[in-house]
């Protein structure tokens, strides 16, 4: 699978992206239909007002407790997996990381990995890195399947092919796979099932994510709907897990709620089908289970975020993507216009910390702040706050330190003037209502073309008297138009 | 909320959190100052005029402060804090005079009642003036419907209307609320809804000149929604999306127009102005 261009030798800009994906009526047909139904069973699975506030505002407080410990939640999840006979390995980087799961491979000499779905190992670019060594990825989750296929990369973090409908997918595994196209959904996943089947019993090793690491029993907890986490699990002989640092808990209490907000914010589901909790491999007395299991704790800028406390709140997230199904910029541009793997809300405000705002200068700056993904975050991320926080890291000039991985990348002096300007304009009355009588007094000389404002609008005209101007002789009959100064 | 999920917490959070309660309102003031906004100055002044008559009528006299301009949030939101800071002691300096604040704009509401403390975090002085002025702060008709608890006779013809209300505005001050439970209360005004009705217009200050292909894919849905009512016009109470949806259907070259919901409620209470 090493045709596909990688993400990180993307040269176009969001913008671009966007405008393309804007363009494709099917595309943003796809989106709107998957997102419409996406919110509307998270809104079914919430039907109590009170029960959802409720179990939010706990979720982000164990979250935030979590994270108020975190060295000593993961030195204690260490130790734990450590004493349950669970290998853990401590990656920096997310080439430490390959680094690290192609050892372990290479340890059993094996050529064929089975991958459950984990977008920490899309982080990794792990298929890539594991295929230019001679090792084959299979995706064995049907959206990843069917990205896989495609050589694309997913376009969401819970369901990766919903940028595709079953005509697409059905085109697509006609054209892969060689077998007859037809519409049916169920005929199409029986596809997929009976190629994965094979090689679940095959694969060397099996990798999956996490979704809570449990610090206190040293357990890992994977929720899926598909059975393939399971099977990548605990088929193969290896079992190679993958995560970030951030997803510690403290204790299995903690879960209880954590997962109760995934699951309904996710798909609306009250519990996922299978909810897999991965302690140990197989002991000597047990017929079933992997002979290896390890752990992969991911850094990745994750510390970088966490070293700020405003910015620790990105932390929070347990990835269920209810922001993304109710962002009205994702709805309408799509998964592959972010350019890299987490899209929407949080991928805009975690990828700065992964990649840096060099890279993705234009992230904080696509969101029109609506707070639609605040509001639905199951562990009360504020992300508008953080978008407006990383705006403010990114316009920061070099001698100002940007706190934020590579800031300072849409600083511009000219811009910084503009703002001077209006400061200046803003606070100091008799300059405003010099600029109120000029642009009032001379409206009929306000350009046409006033830059990309009017690519969508006509130009804004001042009104014939400001409101200044009304007020003052308004209330200037009953002399109340003094107050204040 | 099931008890098992607060049982199965741990001590820290074992006790259901407490949820925000209602805001309190006082008894209706003798005066308010209106805080105009910038965009309504410039774009709408006869929707702040419209304002001001709406509160004379209630028998509260109003003031209009002249050294008043914005808010801080253009700046604030595009990411200059600094520049932000300034404009907004300036307006905290013309607001101290302890009395409501009325503003015909939920999001510059909003910038009052939930950004002045992020702004002056580290100002523990001007963090007390902030707080007077985050209790004092009203946005136009949260100030009509809780506070004037006002009684209206619809004075004008039957109508249809859409109503869109900012974002900032539904998250920070409940505008919708206030707005459609004060349209309801005009026995002439028939309220139709539209499709996505609390997506955002795509406005989002800066937003909408930094990424105005996708801002631009944003107004067009929300016009062509609005449209679709076949309402007679459409009314909201922020300046920043009227110019934004309006602007974009000059553009498209359709009739079909917004108004500041100051200067539609105004015609329907005083019968001025109704063909």
């Amino acid at each position: 699978m090493n045709q596909r261009i990688p993400v990180t030798e993307l040269t176009s800009t969001f913008r671009e992206r966007a405008t393309g994906a804007l363009a494709d009526q099917q595309l943003r047909t796809n989106f709107r239909t998957a997102m419409d139904s996406l919110m509307q069973k998270r809104a079914d699975a919430f039907p109590d007002e009170d029960e959802r506030e409720g179990l939010r505002e706990l979720g982000n407080r164990i979250k935030a407790r979590a994270l108020s410990q975190l060295p000593d939640l993961l030195e204690q999840l260490e130790a734990n997996l450590t004493a349950n006979g669970v290998k853990v390995h401590w990656a920096e980087t997310t080439e430490e990381a390959n680094q690290i799961v192609h050892s372990i491979i290479e340890a059993r000499q094996g050529t064929q990995v089975v991958k459950g779905k984990s977008m920490v190992s899309e982080e990794m670019e792990m298929n890539e890195y594991l295929a230019d060594r001679g090792i084959e990825c299979l995706e064995s989750d049907m959206g990843e399947y069917i990205v896989q296929l495609d050589h694309e990369k997913p376009s969401h973090i819970i369901m990766p092919a919903i940028h595709k409908n079953r005509h697409q997918v059905a085109r697509l595994f006609h054209d892969k796979l060689g077998v007859d196209e037809t519409d049916d959904v169920d005929e199409l996943i029986q596809i997929g099932r009976r190629t994965l089947r094979r090689k679940f019993l095959e694969a060397d090793v099996g990798v999956s994510g996490v979704n809570f690491a449990i610090a206190e029993t040293g357990t890992l907890l994977l929720v899926e709907n598909e059975g393939n986490g399971r099977m990548s699990t605990t088929a193969p002989p290896v079992h190679i897990a993958v995560t970030g640092i951030e997803k510690v808990v403290q204790n299995l209490r903690d879960v209880v709620p954590l997962l109760s907000l995934l699951t309904r914010s996710a798909l609306g589901q009250p519990i996922t089908t299978y909810v897999n909790m991965i302690s140990s491999p197989r002991k000597p007395d047990e017929l079933d289970g992997p002979e290896e299991v390890h752990l992969v704790l991911l850094d990745n800028g994750r510390s970088g975020a966490f070293a700020d406390a405003q910015l620790r709140q990105t932390l929070n997230c347990i990835r269920c993507g209810a922001c993304i199904n109710h962002c009205p910029v994702y709805v309408r541009v799509g998964g592959h216009t972010y350019g890299e793997v987490y899209p929407g809300p949080i991928g805009k405000i975690i990828t700065p910390h992964m990649v840096g705002l060099q890279k993705v200068p234009d992230h904080p700056s696509a969101s029109s702040l609506c707070g639609a993904c605040g509001e639905v975050c199951p562990v009360k991320i504020p992300i508008p706050e953080m978008l407006q926080r990383l705006r403010q890291e990114n316009v920061k000039s070099p001698a100002e330190g940007p706190k934020v991985k590579d800031g300072g990348a849409k600083y511009s002096a000219k811009e910084r003037l503009i703002w001077r300007v209006w400061k200046t304009l803003n606070t100091s009355p008799a300059l405003y209502r010099l600029f109120l009588w000029g642009a009032t007094r001379f409206r009929k000389l306000t350009p046409s073309n006033v830059g990309p404002w009017t690519e969508n609008h006509t130009a804004p005209v001042p009104a014939r008297r400001s409101l200044h101007d009304l007020a003052r002789n308004h209330l200037s009959g009953n002399g109340s138009a003094k107050g204040g100064q | 909320m099931s008890e098992l999920f607060y049982d199965a917490a741990p001590n820290a959070t074992r006790v259901a959190p407490p949820r925000p309660t209602e805001r309190e309102y006082p008894d209706k003031p003798e005066e308010v100052i209106l805080f105009g906004t910038c965009v309504v100055d410039l774009f709408f002044p006869e929707a702040g005029l419209d304002a001001i008559r709406l509160l004379e009528r209630e028998g509260i006299r109003v003031h209009f402060p002249e050294a008043q301009s914005c808010c801080g949030q253009p700046a604030w939101t595009t990411g200059y804090a600094r520049e932000a800071r300034e404009v907004a002691r300036a307006q905290l300096d013309i607001l101290d005079a302890g009395i409501p604040v009325v503003v015909p704009s939920g999001s510059c509401a909003g910038m009052f009642r939930q950004h002045y403390r992020e702004l002056f975090a580290e100002e523990p002085d001007t963090l007390k003036r902030v707080e007077s002025l985050e209790a004092r702060t009203f946005e136009l008709t949260e100030f009509l419907l809780k506070v004037c608890k006002v009684q209206w006779q619809d004075a004008g013809q039957p109508t249809r209307i859409a109503l869109h209300t900012s974002c900032s505005a539904r998250r920070e001050m409940n505008t919708h609320l206030h707005a459609r439970e004060l349209l309801g209360t005009l026995g002439n005004v028939e309220r139709i809804n539209h499709d996505h009705e609390s997506e955002c217009c795509g406005f989002g200050g800066t937003f909408s000149v930094r990424m105005p292909e996708v801002s631009g894919a944003m107004v067009k849905d929300k016009t062509r929604s609005l449209m679709d009512t076949g309402a007679d016009e459409m009314v909201t109470a922020d300046g920043g999306c009227l110019m934004n949806i309006n602007g974009s259907l000059d553009k498209q070259k359709q009739s079909f127009r917004g108004r500041h919901l100051a200067s539609f409620l105004w015609e329907r209470v005083s019968g001025e102005g109704a063909v």
